[in-house]
C-alpha cells in the first residue's frame, strides 16, 4: 500500500477544515469519542449540527477563535491508500505555513468558494502550489448546495482558474464541484449533481498516480553520517536516496571531491541488500575509502548533480527582518550546513500578478523572489524542477536560530 | 505501473533518517524510554539508523515509581539486550526535594509531576535534544508539532510560534539554554506501530496482550489497573476481567481495554476494528479538553 501526502488550502471561510473534517468523517477515520468531544464542543458553540472543522483545529486559541493558526497533521487511510494531510491556514502566516505543508505534498486541494469565484488567495495559493512543483492539484467548488447546484457557476469558477493556471507550471488539475458541509462528491458522488461526469475527491486521492512523480533516473544520496566498520572494513555511509536508485557493484563517485569507487555493500536497516531506491534510509560501503563525510553526495560518474559556490534560487521569505544584499546566513542543503551571503535580490515576485518587480531589491516577511547566493563551501546540488531533495534549501538566521527562507534552486 | 513503495518502509526511510539528523545535530541527546511499544519501536529502529555501529545515545527514564513491573523488566532486558545506556530519574526524588507537591485523593496521579523532573534530567545531563516516541495522530495538540520542536530556556513550547520546517531539512539551530524535541515517529499511527511490530516481530511486554486481571471501573468508565496506587473512589467497581494495555505509563492514569487479543496479529486486527481513540482510555487527557496543549506548554513530553 501506498502513502499519499497532499496538502489542503484555501481562502478563509472556503470551508478548508469542512473538507478535511468531512474527509475524515466519511471515510470512517474518525473515533466515536473524537466524535463525542466534537459534537459536544459544536453544541457549546451554539452552532447547529456537527462542525466539522472541529476535527482539525486543536489548539485552544484555534477554537475560541474559530481559525486555524498552525499547520495541522492529520492521518487516515482507506483500503487503497494511506493519507497523511498537511492541513494549512488559509490567511495567518500564509506563505510560511503553506510552505511547510506543500514542500512534501504529492497533491494539493484548493478550495473556492463558487459564489465568489477565484479570490486573490486562491491565486496565492496556486502560485505557491507551483512553485513547489505539487504534481497535482485539485480545485475544490464548494458550497455548491448555495448555487442551487448550478453547473454553469461551477463552469464559470473553472474558466476564471484555467484563465489563471495558464501561467503557472502546473501540469495536472483537476476540477470537483462540492458541498463539504452536505458531503457531495468528497467520499460519495453526488446525485444531485448529474451532470459531473468525474470522480468525488476521496476517489481521486485514492486512484491519481504519483508512483512515477519521484526522480527515479539520478541517483543522489546526499551523505548524513559515515559509521565505522565494526570489522575494520572501509566505513558505512549513511543517508537517504534522494532520487533515483543504486545497485552493488555499480561505479559511484563522492562529490563535491570527485573521487571514484565501486559499491561494495547495501544494507536498509542493517539488512544486505543488492539494490535500494528512493525513498529508503540506507547506509552503502565503497571499496575504497573515498574520503566522504556529512554533506558529500554519492552519485553515478556518468550522471553528477552540479557542484558550485553560486546558487541562484527563488526564495520565500519567512522572516520579520526584510532580505537584501549582502546579508550573511546559515544554509542548509541536503546534509551541508554553511555560511552563505545574499549577492543580489533580482527580483520580487507580485504573487497577485505574477509581475516581476526589479526595482525594490528586498524581499519583505512573506514575499517571494529571485536570490543569488554565494556559499562559503562548494556545494553538489540539482535544480528544483529536477529534483525537489537536492535542489531545495532553508536559509536561517545565525542570530535567532529561526528558518527564515525556503529556496527552490533553478 | 512502476512499483510504489510500501508505506511502512517508507515511514521506517523518515524515522532513521530523522534519527541520524539528531545524531549529528544534536548531541547530547537521549532517548525518552517508557517501556511502551512507542519507544521500544524507537529503540528498533535506532538500531536500525546507526547499524553497523552502537546506538549514539542512552535511554532515559523518567520513572513515576507507579509503573507496571512487566514494563520496568521489559526495559532493563531491552537496555541490556542492545548495549545501551539506561538512566533513570525518579520523581519521587523531585517529591523529596520538595520541588513539586504529590496530589492526593482517588484521581490523584504523578503525570503531570513527571514535568519537573524530565526537565531537571535534561538540564542535569546538558542535553540538546530529547528523542521521543510522540505521534501526531495521538492527540489534537501533537498534530500540530513539529519534528524538531524546540524549548525554551525553562522547557516551554510555544505552539504559536514555531519554525517552519520543509522538506526534510530539520533545524537543529539552538540557543544557550535551550533545548529540542526530536519526534521521528510524528507520521506514525497507531495502526502503522503495530504493524511494523508485527512485520519486524518486535518484542513489546505482555500486559499488552489479553491477560486476566483486577481493574477499577471508574465511573466515568474508564477502566484502570488495580494497583497500591490507585484506590477506588465515590461509585467505582473492582472488576475481574480478560484486559490489556493500549498505552503504557503511570499506572493511575494508563487504562486498560477489554480484549481478548492475545498476540501482535490479534492486536493489530483489534486497532484496525476500534472504534475509540487510543488516549480515550487516559485519564490524563481527560482532565479538559485542552489538557495535553497545556502539560506540552509546560515541558511535558
Amino acid at each position: 500500500m501506498e502513502l499519499m501526502r497532499f496538502t489542503t488550502a484555501g481562502s478563509v471561510d472556503d470551508g478548508k477544515s469542512t473538507l478535511v473534517g468531512r474527509l475524515l468523517y466519511d471515510s470512517k477515520s474518525i473515533f466515536q469519542d473524537q466524535l463525542d468531544a466534537v459534537e459536544r464542543a459544536s453544541r457549546a458553540m451554539g452552532g447547529e449540527g456537527l462542525n466539522l472543522a472541529l476535527f482539525t483545529d486543536g489548539l485552544r486559541a484555534e477554537r475560541e477563535q474559530g481559525i486555524t493558526i498552525d499547520v495541522a497533521y492529520r492521518y487516515f487511510a482507506t483500503p487503497r491508500r494511506k493519507f497523511i494531510i498537511a492541513d494549512t491556514p488559509g490567511h495567518l502566516q500564509f506563505t510560511r505555513n503553506m510552505a511547510t505543508g506543500a514542500s512534501t505534498a504529492d497533491l494539493a486541494i484548493l478550495l473556492v468558494d463558487v459564489r465568489h469565484g477565484v479570490q486573490e488567495q486562491t491565486r496565492r495559493h496556486a502560485f505557491v502550489a507551483s512553485l513547489l512543483r505539487i504534481p497535482h492539484l485539485v480545485l475544490c467548488v464548494n458550497k455548491m448546495d448555495l448555487v442551487g447546484w448550478s453547473q454553469e457557476a461551477f463552469l464559470r469558477v473553472r474558466e476564471q482558474f484555467e484563465e489563471f493556471s495558464e501561467r503557472l507550471e502546473v501540469s495536472d488539475v483537476t476540477y470537483v464541484p462540492i458541498s463539504a458541509l452536505l458531503g457531495d462528491n468528497v467520499v460519495d458522488p453526488s446525485s444531485r449533481m448529474p451532470w459531473y461526469n468525474g470522480r468525488p475527491v476521496l476517489q481521486h486521492l485514492e486512484e491519481v498516480h504519483i508512483a512515477s512523480d519521484r526522480n527515479r533516473v539520478d541517483f543522489r544520496l546526499p551523505v548524513q553520517l559515515v559509521i565505522d566498520d565494526v570489522e575494520g572494513g572501509t566505513p558505512w555511509i549513511a543517508g537517504t536516496i534522494a532520487s533515483g536508485g543504486i545497485r552493488v557493484g555499480e561505479e559511484v563517485c563522492a562529490l563535491p571531491s570527485g573521487e571514484v569507487a565501486r559499491v561494495r555493500s547495501l544494507s536498509v536497516g542493517g539488512r544486505l541488500v543488492t539494490e535500494a531506491q528512493v525513498p529508503l534510509s540506507v547506509s552503502l560501503q565503497l571499496d575504497r575509502d573515498a574520503g566522504v563525510s556529512r554533506g558529500s553526495v554519492i552519485a553515478r560518474t556518468g550522471n553528477r548533480p552540479e557542484c558550485g559556490t553560486g546558487i541562484d534560487a527563488t526564495v520565500c521569505w519567512m522572516a520579520r527582518e526584510r532580505l537584501q544584499a549582502g546579508r550573511e546566513l546559515l544554509l542548509h542543503q541536503g546534509a551541508v550546513r554553511t555560511r552563505c551571503t545574499v549577492e543580489r535580490v533580482r527580483y520580487r515576485i507580485d504573487i497577485d500578478t505574477l509581475h516581476r518587480d526589479d526595482v525594490v531589491g528586498v524581499l519583505e516577511l512573506n514575499d517571494i523572489g529571485r536570490v543569488s547566493l554565494r556559499a562559503s563551501e562548494t556545494l553538489a546540488f540539482d535544480s528544483y524542477r529536477r529534483n525537489r531533495t537536492t535542489g531545495s534549501f532553508v536559509l536561517v538566521d545565525e542570530r535567532t536560530g529561526e528558518t527564515a527562507g525556503a529556496g527552490m534552486i533553478r | 505501473m512502476s512499483p510504489g513503495v510500501h508505506f511502512l518502509d517508507q515511514l521506517e526511510a523518515e524515522a532513521i533518517h530523522i534519527l541520524r539528523e539528531a545524531a549529528v545535530q544534536l548531541q547530547p541527546a537521549a532517548v525518552l524510554f517508557s517501556g511502551g511499544k512507542d519507544s521500544i519501536t524507537l529503540v528498533h529502529l535506532a538500531r536500525k539508523a546507526f547499524w553497523p555501529g552502537p546506538i549514539p545515545f542512552p535511554l532515559l527514564h523518567i520513572d513515576t515509581g507507579h509503573n507496571f513491573q512487566e514494563a520496568l523488566d521489559f526495559r532493563d532486558a531491552l537496555a541490556a539486550r542492545t548495549g545501551t545506556e539506561l538512566i533513570v530519574r525518579r520523581v519521587q526524588d523531585t517529591i523529596d526535594q520538595g520541588k513539586v507537591k504529590e496530589e492526593s485523593g482517588p484521581y490523584a496521579s504523578r503525570n503531570v509531576l513527571q514535568t519537573v523532573t524530565l526537565l531537571d534530567a535534561i538540564a542535569e545531563l546538558g542535553l540538546r535534544a530529547a528523542i521521543g516516541g510522540g505521534r501526531r495522530d495521538e492527540e489534537k495538540a501533537r498534530a500540530k508539532e513539529r519534528v524538531f520542536s524546540l524549548r525554551t530556556d525553562t522547557g516551554k513550547w510555544n505552539p504559536h510560534d514555531q519554525r517552519p520546517e520543509l522538506w526534510h531539512l530539520y533545524n537543529g539551530f539552538l540557543r544557550s539554554g535551550e533545548h529540542a524535541r526530536v519526534f521521528p515517529l510524528s507520521n506514525w499511527t497507531e495502526l502503522d506501530i503495530w504493524s511494523y511490530i508485527l512485520r519486524e516481530q518486535i518484542e513489546v511486554p505482555s500486559i499488552y496482550f489479553s491477560h486476566r486481571r483486577r481493574c477499577i471501573r471508574r465511573s466515568d468508565g474508564t477502566l484502570l489497573a488495580w494497583s497500591p496506587y490507585v484506590r477506588p473512589g465515590e461509585g467505582d467497581r473492582v472488576e475481574e476481567l480478560d484486559a490489556r494495555c493500549r498505552t503504557v505509563g503511570d499506572m493511575t492514569c494508563t487504562g486498560m481495554v477489554e480484549s481478548r487479543a492475545s498476540d501482535v496479529q490479534e492486536v493489530v486486527r483489534e486497532t484496525a476494528a476500534t472504534r475509540l481513540a487510543e488516549r480515550s482510555s487516559r485519564a490524563d487527557d481527560k482532565r479538559s479538553d485542552t489538557a495535553m496543549e497545556d502539560r506540552k506548554r509546560e515541558g511535558y513530553f
